[in-house]
């Protein structure tokens, strides 16, 4: 009774959440619904017994995806008026696709397919315990090793991508070249001048300067 | 299966999920020229997906669906930094984000 209580009322703030995504004017405000639609997802993974996928959610999604979102906004200055899209040219083919495949899961869902209760059990079983990080930790780093490094490969390509694309040299701002600092010789940065009385050492010769 | 399907069946969830995924793409086909929330409309469609797995995960009493979600956040998360880099590039180059203004390919 809880149960249906608490799926109905995330399913409910999850729509709304994604509806207020899809329409949202400002796009700070559709942030706010994005991590709105995600809190409740992570209340959906709660109530499915999945703990540990329903807290990286709120860490992954909540705490890094919702922050890097506001900070590319903040970053870059634009008038989201200018992108609203009014000539409403594409909206034939894309009300006939998402019709397509709305009816096509509407009809595999409500097929019945999924109604049998034999679980087609993969040879990963959950154990009753309820220790769910536990038993993806088990899986995770035996079965899924190769895999668990690949994703952490596709991780740091991401990382190295993302700073490859968004770095750039700027000409005139002045950086430490440490290189360059080093190998300066005493030759090349001092001399020892024998300045005249009652002058500078602007008003020297040049030939006076050894 | 899991204590939550005693009431909800696995219909509500795939329906949900549905619904969700929808969502995804109708935002893709409304905010056509915004490609931030384009991105956040394929965040969307991937959350969809990662319920779909979680949910039956949870039908069939087996791990693989979440472990599976685990790899989905990953790509997720790539994908995103990604997105973003190219968004904050092509600002820094052309002033906006309209999609249609790349177009140097001519694709």
């Amino acid at each position: 009774m809880i149960a249906d209580l608490v799926f109905y009322m995330c399913a409910a703030l999850l729509v709304i959440g994604g509806i207020g995504v899809v329409t949202a004017r400002n796009p700070m405000i559709a942030i706010i619904f994005m991590v709105m639609s995600f809190f409740n997802a992570a209340g959906i993974f709660l109530l499915l017994g999945a703990e540990f996928i329903a807290l990286l959610t709120v860490m992954v999604y909540v705490g890094a995806v919702a922050v890097m979102f506001l900070f590319v906004l903040m970053t870059i200055d634009i008038d989201f008026e200018v992108l609203k899209d009014t000539s409403k040219k594409h909206l034939p083919l894309g009300v006939l696709v998402i019709g397509i495949m709305l009816s096509q899961i509407i009809l595999g869902v409500f097929s019945g397919v999924f109604k049998s209760d034999e679980a087609a059990v993969t040879g990963m079983p959950i154990p009753e315990d309820g220790e769910n990080i536990i038993h993806i930790g088990n899986i995770l780093f035996t079965d899924y090793l190769l895999p668990f490094q690949a994703s952490g490969f596709i991780l740091l390509t991401a990382m190295i991508g993302a700073i490859v694309l968004t770095y750039r040299k700027r000409p005139d701002s002045k950086r430490q070249v440490i290189g360059k600092q080093v190998s300066r010789t005493r030759e090349e940065s001092m001399a020892i001048l024998d300045v005249p009385k009652a002058r500078g050492t602007a008003e020297m010769k040049p030939e006076e300067v050894k | 299966m899991h204590a939550a399907f005693h009431h909800v069946g696995l219909t509500e969830f795939l329906t949900l999920s549905s619904i969700l995924f929808m969502i995804g793409v109708c935002g893709i086909v409304l905010n056509r020229k915004n490609i931030i929330i384009i991105l956040m409309s394929i965040e969307l469609m991937l959350m969809s997906i990662n319920i779909n797995m979680v949910a039956f995960s949870s039908y069939l009493n087996d791990m693989g669906g979440q472990i599976f979600t685990f790899f989905i956040l990953t790509i997720a998360a790539a994908e995103l930094a990604i997105g973003l880099a190219i968004v904050t590039v092509f600002y820094r180059n052309r002033g906006n984000i309209d999609v249609d203004d790349a177009d140097m390919m001519k694709g």
